[in-house]
């Protein structure tokens, strides 16, 4: 282990004297002291304070309302109905109304919600193929084997795509509000349905064939065929903007996000202030809801909703985090108290100190 | 033994008889004999990577690694990508596979360098060069002087008369001393004639090859002849051959299948307690990890019934439930084998490596004296050095420095040696600066003796007849052997130290003993030759304690000069000198408070008549067939009566520095220390008062000298029963169940005071049978300090091997000589003294530096550091690899128990190795909870790693917890805080790949803070380990995240622009600071309160070193305190046996003429050159065991080879 040094001295083999070999470096070490431990606590304990209350004002100013409309009013046909698989065509419209208590001031956003659907399943999540989504032609033909059976090809051998289980369960409800306002005539809720995804999502993750002027989307899309649950293919998503077609359709790329969890939401449109009665936000008063009701939850004995939310600087409604904060500044002083209550009983003056 | 040296034994049928015909290559090579190439390395070049891989395949870890992988390529199971096991499996693989390279091409050096030694063989009548790999069994080899001898040798003849080699065989067996062998005639009568000896074409029929290095049986069969052969004519290779010009063998064993090779599979492998500790956790570990599997599994298998089976329209798949948790036990295997962590094993060697640096590179270890500094040659043990509870010690060369001075001397009742200062009357204590003694009147004075008070040399030359009388007696009554090889160049071979430093002292006060023959002493008496006649040798031994000499003055008058244990002479002492008895007996008091050993000198002189009645007697007694030994005594009692005291004299057995004060805080830290020597009981005695083992302020030190089994057992009962009256029967003994073994436990009983306990070797010999060592075991570690004087090699293994299995207590033996290294490869740690003797010692010890003093530092200071830095490091990984597993548990309840991960699988992959790596090996490789003064300041820090309290099943235990509730809130929380929300643009907050970022960031900032809570030491490298890991986690995070690495594979880089989506938003930063507070303040809180509540000596160190603010106290050296009262003690440390020899002629060879082959023989004289180390005393005229640059011999390569397993 020793190195035989080069030299041959009296003191040849003697170690360097570096702070590093002897272990001298100049070092910080703290300790656990009442000066440093008790201001900590204390410290902590208002700052948590503070922010708990801070959260809880910022809180009590946005507002979320949730509309389930599994099989409630008008829905509870259409429920029925996509019990069975092989009316998966037939369409099936429903209305569900609700009231607005309150102004929903500034941006409103609204959500579809499901619960009880694991899109966190491990085998669910695998069933996609990224690379098939960033549109590079070799892998649009031959979906991952990723997306396994039945999602990769079709009975007739033609790849899918988008392949895999996620893309294939597309939510595929679509809703319009309405207001109904006392004095005025009814007034359909405009909604931002585009532009709601993140940005590295529709730009890089998402990209479609390539194509140009004489080479249609659907051209790209030669060869390939429509997820087996869709109704329409991908690259005739959604009709009314061609632009917004192909993988990157903000609805599919949203879906595409899975949840981490079995209850979800996910952003289906927000609110267009520019015109009528909704400059302001959500006005209160009467909605109704018209939907299309076509994605099937009762197999897993799932729900459905809508919800309507605002935001703050701190995101959407979130009760638990003002809470928390609270707690955990009361918690800390308490155990502050106890904590200077030791000191001045035992530490102060070092009695279990001596030796 | 290795893989290549299995080949052979798998090979060949075991063999029966070896029959080896001399000079018949081709007869010999029809037995397929090995030859004399040794192969210590374990591959070559195209072998290497199979091999190695295979053997790192067999440990475990590395096995279930390999198992994970397999695991992985089931697309059914595999729950994560390949990468994440194959990236730390590669990293780890490599490390090892490096540093077995670096090993093994040292061996092949090593084996190259042995292989090609030459040595001449006798090939066709000619001598020829050859190398030693190309020697095989059947050839006759010749050696010369200082030559190892090349492999098993039958011995032929040699240069020396009567055909004798004198060889070392230290690296055999230890023993450092010359040993004889001697030839057959009828081979010895071929001397070097070369023709006769390439015609000789005796047969050889010998055993087999075998490990017994003090047994050969065989016969030689030379014509019609035949010969039987024992070890008395066998040289075994290992030895080296001193003093004999040239001798010429034949060879028996060749390479590996000589005795020196077989005896190479004992160095076993040691293991630290944490170690052992480490693989009952791994168990346990794999037992939670199934567990939480099953659970698991179960879970899946619910859920599948439940729910999953109307999940199928989204998800399609197998509708066998059972099937499916059956695979899901195995994907949770897979995602959950964090908590077996493969880099754990990886990270300990690393440290330990890292921490035996440290003890190399230490300056307060090194001694400059020597050049020589401290180096951990085992770099596996090194947390065990802070957990020692017994220290095993030698003590000629480790405690003592094995150098005998005359010191002072008491004459006709006035005392020499002191130095008194002029003015105040007071001694002074003696001091480098102060001149010596000139005795340059004296050509053949020894320069290296000093001597301070010049009243004695006055007195010499004054010629006072006492002091005359003194040194007389002094130079007369010895059995030392001197050597003169050229005029005035005297060597003196004693056989014990302190005859030696009495004759050199005599010799530079001008009586000079010059040579011996097996009649006459011829001495110089202040330059004048005189020859005295010596006509008898009363010789020492065990129960006389004494030796005298009877000679003839060159006038003619006979005198008896006697020397030995004052006890005994002064019962036979004239009482006419009762007065000056009192004199002496007042000096041998302060002598022996002193510390110093002591003789009393005495003479009587003869009437012709009465002595010669007297030698009738004794040549009567001599001849006895029955009852010699006692005839003789009583013959000896008779003439030694009446004596004339002359006075006495005091010899220093020097203490190494710092023996004292290192004893003093070993025992201050808890530690037991039991000297173990080879030294009789008066010596070991003295020593141990002069190096505060035994003190006076001690209650009781207990002596068990017994001669039966029943006195022994009796009387450790009763030490025990004095000690602990209390003390019960049979109670001692807990059962405790290790792996399945059940060794008994003695339990530590405490005793009512401070108590020593001295053993001498006859007893030890009754206390060591297994129907007495418990009792022994029990009365001696209720002591605080044992010693065992007399102690064979053996028996000081038997010692520590008790201990080693009764108690549950680390042991450390140190020494510095072969006969310590039984003990040291028996101990948990192996301490060697280098520097001093032989490098035996050093060469099987774990660790060696040059003086004992170094040891508190090495205990104290490397040995708590290391194994504190350790226990931190091991507690921190566990909570941080069980924090980051416990919380895929946690999740496989939200995810349908689908095996689905919480993080990236970047994220796993780099966690462990890049993310939190540096920090944890920074903080056990810098840690200190105070510095290395304080550490020495306060010994007490060491308890706690005796107890193990710092790492235990408990503190695992509690880590678990700890983690636990780590993985609950690092879970939990964000999901409650994302839960159900939005971000502030209004999308939707819980995407799986967002929530697996804020996990991930809140794990990775706990365990962050969590490291600082543990860090008490943060050098510059810590912050930049800790920082910069930190660092690395965003940068790392943000770059897997880019739009460029998705591009180039957008299914591993799925993550893409997750970072920057996520980490902006308040909410998240938010979650990850209450998860922080959460899981460390409770921390905080609860260790703030321990420490002020039940404060270990740590926290109560620390606080005493925060409230002075001082530097680090200097370490201060306790002067010795000296006890007042007289300890007797005979200092001869010599057994019986030089007095006939004087007097046999066997050894005192006068050259002997040419003889008939017309070879000169050189003109050195032979003769006895005992260099052992009871020859060891260094006033003598030449440097004792010259350290030379031996090449290490092949059996020491071999054990490199041995413990150099990671």
């Amino acid at each position: 282990m020793v190195k035989k040094q080069a030299g041959t001295g009296p003191l040849s083999r003697r170690p360097d004297n570096s702070a590093f070999k002897q272990q001298r470096l100049p070092a910080w070490s703290p300790s656990l002291t009442a000066k440093t431990v008790l201001p900590t606590f204390y410290i902590l304990s208002l700052v948590c304070l503070l922010l708990g209350i801070w959260l809880v004002i910022t809180v009590e100013n946005t507002y979320q309302l949730k509309v389930d409309y599994t099989n409630s009013g008008s829905c509870e046909r259409c429920f029925e109905l996509r019990k069975n698989a092989t009316n998966a065509k037939i369409p099936c419209q429903c209305f569900v109304n609700f009231i607005v208590p309150k102004l929903f001031q500034g941006d409103v956003f609204f959500y579809y919600g499901l619960r009880n659907f694991h899109q966190n399943l491990r085998r669910y999540m695998d069933s996609r193929d990224d690379a098939q989504m960033v549109g590079r032609k070799k892998n649009l033909k031959t979906p991952s084997s990723y997306c396994a059976p039945p999602f990769d090809y079709d009975a007739g051998g033609v790849p899918i795509a988008p392949c895999g289980a996620v893309a294939n369960s597309l939510f595929n409800d679509s809703f319009s509000v309405t207001y109904h306002p006392t004095t005025a005539r009814s007034a359909l809720v405009p909604l931002y349905r585009k532009g709601i995804a993140w940005y590295t999502d529709k730009n890089v993750k998402f990209r479609n064939p390539p194509t140009n002027g004489t080479f249609t989307l659907q051209q790209a899309f030669e060869g390939t065929t429509r997820p087996l649950y869709w109704q329409r293919p991908v690259y005739d998503l959604d009709q009314s903007d061609p632009l917004n077609n192909g993988f990157i359709n903000d609805d599919l790329i949203i879906w595409m996000r899975e949840a981490a969890f079995p209850n979800f939401k996910k952003l289906y449109g927000v609110l267009s202030r520019s015109q009528g009665p909704f400059t302001e936000g959500l006005p209160a008063g009467n909605y109704s809801i018209s939907i299309n009701y076509n994605y099937p939850v009762e197999y897993f004995r799932g729900g459905k909703e809508v919800v309507i939310s605002t935001v703050s600087w701190f995101g959407g409604q979130n009760h638990f985090l003002p809470i928390a904060y609270l707690v955990t500044s009361g918690l800390i002083l308490v155990t502050s108290f106890v904590l200077t209550a030791v000191y001045v009983k035992v530490g102060k003056k070092g009695k279990n100190m001596e030796e | 033994m290795s893989f290549f040296g299995l080949d052979w034994t798998r090979k060949k049928e075991k063999e029966v008889e070896r029959k080896i015909r001399a000079n018949d290559r081709e007869y010999n090579s029809s037995f397929k004999y090995a030859t004399n190439a040794i192969q210590t390395s374990k591959y070559n070049i195209i072998t290497f990577l199979p091999l190695n891989l295979f053997e790192q395949f067999q440990r475990i870890a590395n096995a279930y690694f390999l198992f994970l992988l397999m695991l992985q390529v089931i697309p059914a199971i595999s729950s994560l990508s390949w990468f994440t096991t194959v990236v730390p499996l590669v990293l780890v693989l490599c490390m090892t596979a490096a540093k077995d390279a670096i090993d093994d091409i040292h061996r092949h050096r090593s084996d190259r360098q042995v292989n090609n030694r030459k040595v001449n063989v006798l090939i066709n009548g000619k001598l020829v060069s050859e190398k030693w790999m190309n020697v095989q069994v059947g050839d006759i080899i010749k050696l010369e002087n200082n030559q190892f001898v090349t492999a098993d040798l039958l011995l032929l003849s040699s240069s020396e008369p009567l055909n004798l080699v004198y060889i070392e065989t230290a690296e055999l067996d230890g023993e450092t001393n010359l040993k004889v062998k001697q030839s057959l005639t009828l081979t010895g009568d071929m001397t070097d004639n070369l023709e006769a000896l390439s015609a000789f074409n005796g047969e050889v029929c010998c055993e087999p090859p075998n490990n017994r290095l003090d047994r050969f049986t065989g016969t030689l069969t030379c014509g019609t002849q035949k010969h039987s052969l024992d070890n008395e004519r066998i040289l075994l290779r290992g030895c080296t051959i001193r003093n004999t010009d040239w001798c010429f063998g034949l060879v028996l064993f060749a390479g590996p299948e000589t005795k020196l090779m077989q005896n190479c599979g004992k160095s076993t492998f040691k293991r630290t307690s944490i170690d052992r500790l480490m693989n009952v956790l791994v168990l346990f570990i794999f037992g939670l990890l199934a567990l939480m599997c099953i659970i698991l599994a179960v879970g899946n298998a619910i859920w599948e019934y439940k729910e999953g089976s109307k999940f199928t329209v989204f998800l399609p798949r197998d509708q066998n439930k059972a099937f499916s948790a059956f695979l899901t036990f195995w994907s949770y295997i897979i995602i959950l084998n964090t908590v077996v962590p493969i880099s754990l094993y990886v990270s300990m060697e690393v440290i330990r490596l890292g921490n035996s640096y440290y003890i190399n590179w230490d300056r307060n270890m090194y001694h400059a004296r020597s050049d020589t500094p401290a180096e951990a040659r085992t770099t596996t043990l090194n947390e065990e050095l802070g957990q020692i509870k017994y220290i095993f010690s030698d003590k000629t060369g480790t405690l003592t420095q094995n150098i005998m001075t005359f010191n002072k001397c008491s004459i006709n009742g006035q005392c020499y040696g002191d130095v008194i200062d002029h003015y105040s009357g007071q001694r002074l204590e003696i001091t480098e600066e102060m001149t010596p003694v000139d005795f340059s009147f004296n050509r053949l004075a020894d320069s290296k003796f000093l001597f301070y008070d010049h009243s004695l040399l006055e007195a010499v030359k004054l010629e006072s007849p006492e002091v005359h009388a003194f040194f007389r007696s002094l130079a007369l009554c010895h059995t030392v052997m001197a050597e003169e090889k050229k005029e005035g160049d005297l060597v003196y071979q004693a056989q014990s130290p302190d005859e030696g430093a009495l004759v050199t002292a005599t010799r530079s006060f001008g009586f000079v003993f010059r040579s011996r023959s097996p009649e006459t002493v011829t001495i110089e008496e202040m330059g004048i030759q005189r020859s005295y006649e010596l006509l008898a040798i009363l010789d020492f031994n065990n129960v006389r304690k004494r030796m005298s000499v009877i000679v003839r003055n060159p006038e003619g008058k006979l005198t008896l000069y006697c020397k030995g244990a004052d006890t005994l002479i002064y019962e036979r002492l004239d009482p006419s000198c009762s007065k000056l008895m009192e004199a002496t007996t007042e000096h041998l008091n302060e002598f022996a408070g002193e510390g110093l050993r002591t003789l009393v000198l005495a003479y009587k002189d003869l009437d012709e008549e009465y002595f010669s009645e007297w030698k009738q007697h004794h040549h009567e007694a001599s001849i006895a067939l029955e009852d010699r030994e006692e005839k003789l005594d009583k013959l000896y009692e008779e003439i030694e009566k009446d004596m004339l005291l002359i006075g006495a004299t005091a010899v220093e057995d020097k203490l190494q520095d710092g023996v004292a004060q290192t004893i003093e805080q070993l025992t201050k830290a808890e530690i037991k220390i039991w000297v173990l020597t080879g030294d009789k009981q008066e010596t070991a005695e003295n020593i141990g008062y002069s190096c505060n083992l035994l003190r006076e302020e001690m209650n009781k030190v207990f002596i068990v000298a017994a001669n039966s089994p029943k006195e022994v057992r009796q009387e450790l009962r009763d030490a025990r029963l004095k000690m602990c009256p209390t003390t019960e029967q049979d109670k001692f003994l807990i059962p405790e169940t290790i792996l399945g073994n059940t060794p008994k436990v003695v339990e530590d009983e405490h005793a009512n005071g401070d108590y020593g306990l001295v053993i001498n070797g006859h007893s030890l010999a009754f206390a060591l049978e297994s129907s007495m060592e418990l009792e022994f075991l029990r009365t001696a570690s209720m002591c605080k300090s044992v010693i065992c004087c007399r102690v064979t090699p053996l028996q000081k293994a038997q010692v520590v091997e008790l201990v080693k299995k009764h108690k549950k207590a680390v042991t450390l033996a140190i020494g510095d000589g072969a006969n310590d290294v039984s003990m040291i490869k028996a101990a948990h740690i192996g301490v060697g003294i280098s520097g001093q003797e032989g490098m035996q010692a050093v060469l099987s010890s774990d660790f060696s530096f040059a003086q004992f003093r170094f040891l508190q530092r090495l205990l104290l200071v490397h040995g708590r550091w290391s194994y504190l830095r350790m226990c931190k490091f091991l507690r921190y990984f566990f909570y941080k690899n069980f924090t980051f597993t416990f919380v895929h548990f946690w999740y496989a309840f939200f995810c349908g128990f689908s095996a689905q991960t919480v993080y990236d699988e970047g994220f796993i992959t780099l966690y462990n190795l890049v993310y939190t790596a540096l920090p944890v090996l920074g903080l056990s490789l810098f840690d200190q909870d105070v510095n290395a003064g304080w550490s020495l300041e306060f010994p007490q820090l060491y308890v706690p790693g005796q107890l193990s309290m710092y790492f235990s099943k408990r503190a695992f235990m509690m880590c678990a917890l700890h983690s636990c509730y780590s993985s609950l809130v690092i879970f939990f929380v964000p999901y409650v805080a994302l839960y159900d929300t939005a971000r502030s643009d209004g999308r939707d907050g819980v995407d799986y790949q967002s929530f697996a970022l804020i996990t991930q960031t809140c794990l990775t900032v706990t365990v962050f803070f969590q490291l600082s809570l543990d860090l008490s030491y943060w050098t510059v490298v810590n912050h930049l380990f800790v920082w910069g890991s930190l660092g690395m986690f965003f940068i790392l995070t943000f770059t897997m995240y880019t739009d460029g690495l998705f591009r180039i594979h957008p299914p591993s880089f799925a993550f893409i622009g997750t970072a920057r989506n996520c980490l902006n938003q308040s909410s998240v930063w938010l979650t990850v600071a209450l998860t922080a507070v959460l899981c460390v303040l409770p921390v905080l809180a609860y260790r703030y309160l321990c420490s002020q509540i039940s404060p270990t000596i740590n926290d109560k160190v620390r606080y005493k070193v925060h409230q002075t603010k001082e530097p680090a106290p200097r370490p201060r050296r306790t002067k010795l305190i000296r006890r007042s009262t007289r300890r007797s003690g005979y200092a001869f440390s010599h057994a019986q046996g030089y007095g006939d020899l004087v007097t046999s002629r066997r050894f005192l060879w006068r050259p002997q003429p040419a003889r008939s082959t017309g070879v000169t023989p050189t003109g050195r004289s032979p003769g006895f050159k005992p260099t052992g180390r009871s020859a060891g005393y260094s006033p003598a005229g030449r440097e004792q065991n010259p350290k030379q640059k031996v090449e290490p011999t092949s059996l020491q390569m071999f054990r490199a080879v041995k413990d150099s397993s990671f």
